[in-house]
């Protein structure tokens, strides 16, 4: 079985350790990330950009509205994510507005680029 | 991190909203910070003891404005000061708070509070100073650090500030839609200066003003948090983060000016690059033009060239000729001019730069460009004059130095370097 673990912090907390306690701290989940790839575990992980470089897109009745800033949950849930390739902003919108036609109705997504990948075979 | 740390961090990021509430509780605001300092000292003491609080801010607001009227019922009726325990215990009331705690209130508190450092008696050097000191809380010996200036100078320039802006009044009722704009732009051009004062450093002192570019960057994140559909706030923070990415490849080991073309990208700073990329592409898709945006555009086309010979010239010509049309100076057409070199050549640049020598007579920027333009055009004689008068007008000793290895290129077989002269490195 395949289990997503999200990360949850304080982005401005985050944002405020100093470059010696971010590499610090990177070294010591390198470590966990190595021992699963060892058990053939590992599949990726992501670091991502802090909520202002968010993009919103909410589905509704209407074409599907693009909001600046993360998703604003009111009464949905975390259902699932995606990791996309794209040029700029303009296609990793394009690619939510296909899977918004795709998949039609309530909720939306919260476009956010990628800081950081770990790809699972890059690790041995 | 130690507790005491993830303490005096947590402190910083929730001051601007905790200040900016109790502002506008007390209407004053050395009882505001006063009233901010006391709540701190007894997060120090209850965080350490009971974890931190569900909401930091909501607590700091709480607690800041009991030790407040505390503070004001002590001066009327001499009362002892309640038990420690009691205000501690906040419970349901710090709940009760959080819940009410509505961001469109908040957005103006904070907008208030940096507005309150950038009142237009106050000169840039004040206003940035006060900036660091209120909205950001570093202390009077950092920022006296930071401006190369004694303690008490800067106290006396805090204190200064601070009286005339109690005397100028704040204005606490909740703004129009045009005030907050209007407000906001004048916190933007605020936030930009702090970013400066640390960014245009020499080499002796980046190191103790490279705090200064990382806090006005932090407060761009802020405002953008607030104000999330602005595209000359997402410009603004672009535009910071794309400069500060290259602070480790701007001098070499001796503390020489590197410029852009010459710096070693491994040393730029691949996440901040990320972010402001990320930040322009956000604020182009919004199609209102405006000059942190376009600044930032700049920057990013300068950030995406793997290679100083990959960048697109032509593009940057295309991008300062729309920031002369929003802010015409003669400053920005000589950095159109450097494009223009790259893009269309030498002479095409030299004929757009020299109308503007009456008005840059005192420039060293102006002299350095049009020397390496003359050179660049074979014209020896000229160029050595161009460069002689721009050592003349060298800020630093650095800058001199610089001009000094074009004139001594100059003396030789040759082969010249491209031109360069943007005042941005």
């Amino acid at each position: 079985m395949l289990y997503a673990i999200l990360c949850y912090n304080d982005e401005e907390i985050v944002g405020a350790w100093s470059k010696d306690y971010d590499d610090h701290i990177m070294a010591r989940l390198d470590v966990v990330h190595r021992k699963l790839a060892r058990e053939g575990r590992f599949t990726g992980a992501a670091r991502l950009l802090p909520t202002t470089a968010a993009t919103s897109l909410r589905k509704g009745d209407q074409e599907p509205l693009v909001l600046d800033g993360p998703f604003v949950e009111t009464k949905e849930q975390l259902l699932g994510f995606y990791v996309v390739d794209c040029a700029d902003l303009d296609q990793a919108l394009e690619t939510a507005r296909d899977l918004a036609e795709a998949n039609p109705g309530v909720g939306g997504y919260e476009v956010r680029p990628v800081a950081m990948f770990v790809p699972g075979s890059g690790l041995s | 991190m130690t507790d005491l740390a993830w303490i005096d961090t947590a402190l910083t990021s929730a001051r601007p909203q905790a200040l900016g509430a109790l502002l506008r509780y007390f209407r004053d605001l050395d009882a505001a910070e006063e009233a901010f300092q006391n709540a701190c000292l007894r997060a120090l003491k209850s965080w350490r003891q009971n974890g931190p609080p569900r909401d930091p801010t909501a607590w700091l607001i709480l607690v800041g404005r009991n030790a407040g009227l505390d503070h004001v019922r002590r001066q009327a009726k001499q009362e002892p000061l309640p038990d420690e325990a009691e205000v501690s215990d906040l419970g349901d009331a710090e709940d009760a708070l959080a819940d009410r705690l509505d961001g469109a209130h908040y957005r103006d508190d904070i907008l208030r509070l940096l507005f309150t450092c950038c009142h237009p008696d106050l000169p840039a050097t004040q206003q940035i100073a006060l900036a660091l000191r209120i909205v950001s809380g570093l202390s009077v010996k950092q920022i006296a650090r930071a401006f190369v200036v004694g303690e008490a100078a800067m106290e006396q320039r805090i204190t200064r500030a601070k009286a005339r802006i109690a005397k100028a009044g704040v204005a606490f009722e909740t703004p129009g839609a045009v005030e907050r704009s209007e407000r906001l732009g004048a916190v933007a051009a605020m936030i930009y200066l702090v970013f400066n004062e640390g960014y245009s450093a020499g080499p002796g002192e980046a190191e103790a003003r490279a705090p200064l570019c990382d806090e006005a960057i932090r407060l761009g994140r802020l405002l953008l948090r607030l104000f999330q559909a602005e595209p000359e706030i997402m410009g603004l923070t672009a535009l910071m983060l794309l400069q500060h990415a290259r602070a480790a490849a701007r001098f070499d080991a001796e503390g020489q000016v590197i410029l852009m073309d010459e710096q070693d990208r491994a040393l730029w700073n691949p996440s901040m690059i990320a972010e402001g990329l990320a930040l322009i592409d956000k604020a182009m898709r919004h199609r209102q033009v405006g000059p942190y945006q376009v600044q930032a555009a700049i920057a990013a086309l300068h950030a995406r060239a793997a290679t100083p010979q990959d960048v697109d010239w032509p593009q940057i010509d295309l991008l300062y000729a729309s920031l002369e049309r929003l802010q015409p100076s003669p400053v920005i057409t000589l950095n159109r001019a450097v494009a223009v070199s790259k893009s269309r050549g030498p002479e095409v640049a030299l004929a757009m730069i020299e109308p503007l020598e009456p008005r840059l007579s005192g420039y060293f920027h102006f002299f350095g460009l049009k020397g390496a333009l003359l050179r660049d055009l074979d014209r020896l004689a000229e160029a050595r004059e161009a460069f002689t008068r721009a050592i003349a007008l060298a800020n630093t000793a650095a800058e001199a130095a610089h001009i000094r290895m074009h004139l001594d290129h100059l003396g030789g077989d040759g082969a010249n370097p491209p031109g360069q002269a943007a005042p941005r490195h």
